[in-house]
C-alpha cells in the first residue's frame, strides 16, 4: 500500500488529476446507484392507507455531487499529504503533549466536576446533563472492566443496567426499602445475572461471545416486556422512591432536610444530591478498577486480554477470570441501574434496548478500551454531543455508527490510545497506540 | 393434526427465509472469519428496494405478476449486491489486518448507518403494501381445520430452492466458487497461487446481500410490509440458523434455516407467540453452548 501511493507521488501531476477523476466518477456513479431508489423516491402510506411515492432527484443529485466532491478530496489529501494514519492525523509532538497533560488532566476535570453544582447551581439543565454523562461515565466504566481489561466484547451490557434498575424498581416498591439498602442489593443481582451469562459463554470467544451476549440482553429485555404480572410490561413501573440522605428525605415536609438544617427548600437539592451521589459511585467504580488492576486478578483480566492460550499455559484459571470480569463489570451496571430508576422515578422496557448497549460499547471503544480518562472524555463528548445537536436526533445513529467505523479505520486504538503499563521494571513509560496490539485469542 | 401439517408449511416457508439470509452469514464467516453484523440490515434493504420497484412498476401501469415479480428480483438484487459490495469495500476491507474486534465493531457501525439510513430516507413508518400474488390451495379439510397452501408460499419455496441450485452450481463448478473454497482454506496460498483475494471476498458480499435480497423479497411478498428495523432480529435468527448449521458449512445454513423456521412457529403455535424471539435466542445459546460447531460444522482448530 505504501509503495503503491509513494510511486504515485512521483508520478506527474497530470496522471494524477486523471487517476483522481475517475476515481471519483466511479464513486458517484456507485452512490448514484445505490441512493437512486432509496433516496431519489420517497414512500409513505397514502391518506387511504395505499402507499404512494414522490420523487426526490434534487436530493439525490446533491448528495451524488457530495460523493463526486469529496472523493476529489480525499484522493487528492492521500496523494498529496502521504497515507492517512494516526501518525499523520495528530503529530507525534502533539501525541506527546497529550500524553504528558494526561497527568493533569484528570485531576482538574475531577475538580472541576465536583464544582459543577457550584458555579451551575441554577441552571438546571445543566445539572441533569451532568448527571445523565455521569452515568454514562459509570457505566463506560463499568463495561471497561469486561471489554477494555478482559477483552470480552460484551454487547449485552444493557441487561446488568435493567437488572439493577427493576431490583431497585421492585424491591423499593414492593418491600419499601430503602435505596442505601437496595442498591447493595441491586449491584449483587446484577452480578449474579453476570455469572449466569458468564458461565455458559466460558468456552466462546471474540465474536460468537458478542452475539451471545446481544442475544441474552435481548432475551432479558423482552422478558421483562412480556412478563406483565412482575414487571408491568410495557407500562413499567411508575412512582419508585426517590433517594434519600441516610433516611432523611430530601422533601420540602417537616422531617425534609431543608427543615432540619433551617434553610429554605429548593428542588435543586435534590438534583445537586443526585449529581454527588452519581459522581461517588462512578468514582467508585473508577476507585475498584484502578485498584483491581493491579491485584493478580487484574493482571490476569488484562493477561487474558492480550492471548488466552499463554494465559491456560501459564497457569491461570480462565474461568475464575471471566467470571470475575463479568461479575464485577455487572455489578458497576446494577448500581447504575439502581440510580437510573431512583432518578427516573420511572423505568420501562424501552430503556433498556440494544442501541443503549451499543452507545456504551461506542463509549468505552470511543475512549480507547482500557483508559479510564479516555472512557470519561468519551462519555462527555459523545452525550454532550447529541445534546448539542438535539435537533438533529434523528441523525443520531447514522452519526454513531460512522464514528464507529471511521475510528476503527483510523484510530482503532481510540481517540486516547496511550496505555499506561501497570507492571513495569524501574519507570512507567507510557506505550504509543502503534505498539500496543491485540493477540488473536 | 391439519394444525400441525399447516404449522409445518408455515415454517418451512418461514425457514426458508432465514436460510436464505443464514448463507450469507456462513460464507462470510467461512472466508473472512467474521460475523457481518449489517448484513440483516442488507437484508431490509433488499426489501426496501423490492417495495419502490413495485411502486414505480404500479405507477407504470405494469401489474401482470410475473413480470413485476421478475422486474423486482433483478433490480433488488443488483442494487442489494451494490450494497453488499460497497460495505465491505468501506467498512471491513481497510480492517483485514486489525486487531481482532475491529470488524465486529466497524460491522456494528455500519449496521446502525444502514438502518438509520432507511428510517431517515424513507421515514420510520411501517410500509404496508398490497398483495402482488394472491390465491391458493386447500389441501385437507378435516373437523373445521383447514390446511392451506398460499401461491406466495409455494412461490418462496420454489425461489429458494432455484436460488440454492444456482448457488450450489456457481460454488462448486466455477472458477469464483473455486477461488471462494481455496481463500476459505488458506487466504495466503491461495493468493501465491494467483487467486485475486480481495476480489474473490468482495464476490462473497455481492453474493450474500443478492441472496439476502431475495430474502427480503420474499418477507415483503409473505407478510406484506416492511419497516426500517425488521433487519435486526431477522438477522440475529438467521445468524442463529448459521450456528446450528455449523457455521461456515453452506447446506448446514439451509438446514439451520429450516430449523429455526419450524421452532419458531411451533413455539408461537403451541407455547406462546410473546416468547417466540425468546425461544430463538436461547437455541442460539444452547446451541453454542452444547455443539459449537453445530449440526454440520467442522471442529474449530486452535491456533496459537
Amino acid at each position: 500500500m505504501t509503495t503503491i501511493s509513494s510511486d504515485h507521488v512521483k508520478a506527474s501531476p497530470k496522471s494524477d488529476i486523471a487517476f483522481i477523476l475517475k476515481k471519483a466518477f466511479i464513486s458517484a456513479a456507485v452512490a448514484l446507484v445505490l441512493f437512486s431508489l432509496m433516496i431519489g423516491v420517497r414512500t409513505e402510506a397514502g391518506p387511504t392507507g395505499q402507499l404512494i411515492y414522490w420523487t426526490r432527484f434534487d436530493d439525490l443529485a446533491a448528495i451524488v455531487a457530495a460523493v463526486f466532491g469529496g472523493s476529489i478530496l480525499v484522493e487528492a489529501a492521500r496523494r498529496w499529504l502521504g497515507p492517512i494514519g494516526p501518525g499523520t492525523l495528530v503529530p507525534a509532538s502533539v501525541q506527546g503533549v497529550v500524553a504528558q497533560s494526561g497527568r493533569f488532566l484528570a485531576p482538574a476535570l475531577l475538580v472541576f466536576t465536583l464544582l459543577v453544582p457550584v458555579i451551575f447551581y441554577n441552571q438546571r439543565y445543566i445539572l441533569d446533563l451532568g448527571i445523565l454523562v455521569l452515568t454514562y461515565v459509570m457505566l463506560g466504566w463499568g463495561l471497561n472492566v469486561v471489554v477494555g481489561l478482559a477483552g470480552l466484547l460484551d454487547l449485552g451490557y444493557v441487561a446488568f443496567y435493567a437488572v439493577g434498575a427493576y431490583s431497585y424498581a421492585l424491591l423499593a416498591t414492593s418491600f419499601d426499602l430503602s435505596f442505601w439498602v437496595c442498591l447493595p442489593l441491586a449491584g449483587l443481582l446484577a452480578a449474579c445475572w453476570g455469572v449466569m451469562l458468564g458461565f455458559p459463554v466460558l468456552r466462546l470467544r471474540g465474536d460468537y461471545l458478542a452475539i451471545v451476549t446481544l442475544a441474552f440482553g435481548e432475551i432479558i429485555r423482552l422478558v421483562i416486556l412480556n412478563w406483565q404480572s412482575l414487571t408491568g410490561g410495557p407500562n413499567g413501573i411508575s412512582s419508585i422512591p426517590r433517594p434519600t440522605l441516610f433516611g432523611i428525605p430530601l422533601t420540602n415536609d417537616d422531617d425534609g432536610l431543608a427543615a432540619l438544617l433551617g434553610i429554605e427548600y429548593s428542588p435543586t437539592h435534590r438534583i445537586v444530591f443526585l449529581f454527588y451521589v452519581i459522581l461517588g459511585l462512578a468514582l467508585l467504580t473508577n476507585w475498584v478498577t484502578i485498584r483491581l488492576r493491579r491485584l493478580p486478578i487484574g493482571r490476569a483480566w488484562e493477561a487474558l486480554r492480550e492471548d488466552e492460550i499463554a494465559c491456560r499455559a501459564l497457569g491461570i484459571n480462565t474461568t475464575t477470570t471471566k467470571l470475575t470480569a463479568f461479575a464485577t463489570g455487572a455489578m458497576f451496571g446494577g448500581f447504575a441501574g439502581a440510580f437510573f430508576a431512583t432518578r427516573q422515578g420511572f423505568i420501562s422496557p424501552e430503556s433498556f434496548t440494544f442501541q443503549e448497549s451499543a452507545l456504551v460499547l461506542a463509549i468505552v471503544v470511543l475512549g480507547g478500551m482500557g483508559s479510564q480518562l479516555g472512557v470519561a472524555i468519551a462519555a462527555l463528548c459523545m452525550i454532550g454531543g447529541f445534546e448539542l445537536f438535539r435537533g438533529l436526533d434523528q441523525y443520531r445513529m447514522l452519526v454513531l455508527g460512522m464514528a464507529m467505523v471511521l475510528l476503527m479505520i483510523w484510530r482503532p486504538r481510540g481517540i486516547i490510545g496511550h496505555r499506561a503499563p501497570t507492571v513495569y521494571l524501574k519507570k512507567a513509560e507510557a506505550i504509543s497506540s502503534d505498539l500496543v496490539k491485540e493477540g488473536h485469542g | 393434526m391439519a394444525y400441525f401439517a399447516q404449522q409445518l408449511i408455515n415454517g418451512l416457508v418461514l425457514g426458508s427465509i432465514y436460510g436464505l439470509i443464514a448463507i450469507g452469514y456462513t460464507m462470510v464467516y467461512g472466508i473472512v472469519g467474521m460475523i457481518n453484523f449489517a448484513h440483516g440490515d442488507i437484508f431490509m434493504i433488499g426489501g426496501f428496494i423490492a417495495m419502490i420497484t413495485f411502486l414505480i412498476l404500479l405507477s407504470f401501469g405494469l401489474t401482470a405478476a410475473p413480470v413485476v415479480l421478475l422486474v423486482m428480483l433483478l433490480v433488488a438484487m443488483a442494487i442489494t449486491a451494490l450494497y453488499g459490495w460497497t460495505v465491505e469495500r468501506i467498512a471491513y476491507r481497510p480492517l483485514r489486518h486489525s486487531f481482532r474486534l475491529a470488524p465486529m465493531l466497524s460491522a456494528i457501525g455500519m449496521s446502525f448507518v444502514l438502518t438509520n439510513y432507511s428510517q431517515v430516507s424513507q421515514g420510520a413508518r411501517v410500509k404496508p403494501l398490497p398483495p402482488i400474488v394472491t390465491g391458493g390451495y386447500t389441501l385437507v379439510e378435516h373437523e373445521g381445520f383447514v390446511v392451506q397452501l398460499s401461491n406466495v408460499q409455494i412461490l418462496v419455496v420454489l425461489t429458494t430452492i432455484v436460488l440454492l441450485a444456482i448457488f450450489t452450481w456457481l460454488v462448486s463448478r466455477t472458477r469464483i466458487g473455486r477461488d471462494m473454497r481455496a481463500c476459505e482454506q488458506d487466504q495466503t496460498m491461495a493468493s501465491l497461487l494467483g487467486v485475486d483475494v480481495d476480489r474473490t471476498i468482495s464476490m462473497t458480499f455481492v453474493i450474500g446481500a443478492a441472496l439476502a435480497s431475495v430474502a427480503g423479497i420474499m418477507y415483503l411478498l409473505y407478510y406484506g410490509l416492511v419497516d426500517f428495523f425488521m433487519g435486526f432480529v431477522a438477522g440475529i435468527k438467521a445468524f442463529t440458523a448459521a450456528v446450528l448449521g455449523g457455521i461456515g458449512s453452506l447446506p448446514g445454513a439451509m438446514v439451520g434455516g429450516l430449523a429455526i423456521g419450524l421452532i419458531e412457529t411451533f413455539w408461537s403455535a403451541y407455547f406462546s407467540v410473546e416468547y417466540k424471539d425468546v425461544a430463538a435466542f436461547s437455541i442460539l445459546i444452547v446451541v453454542l453452548i452444547f455443539m459449537p460447531t453445530g449440526l454440520l460444522g467442522r471442529p474449530e482448530v486452535e491456533k496459537v
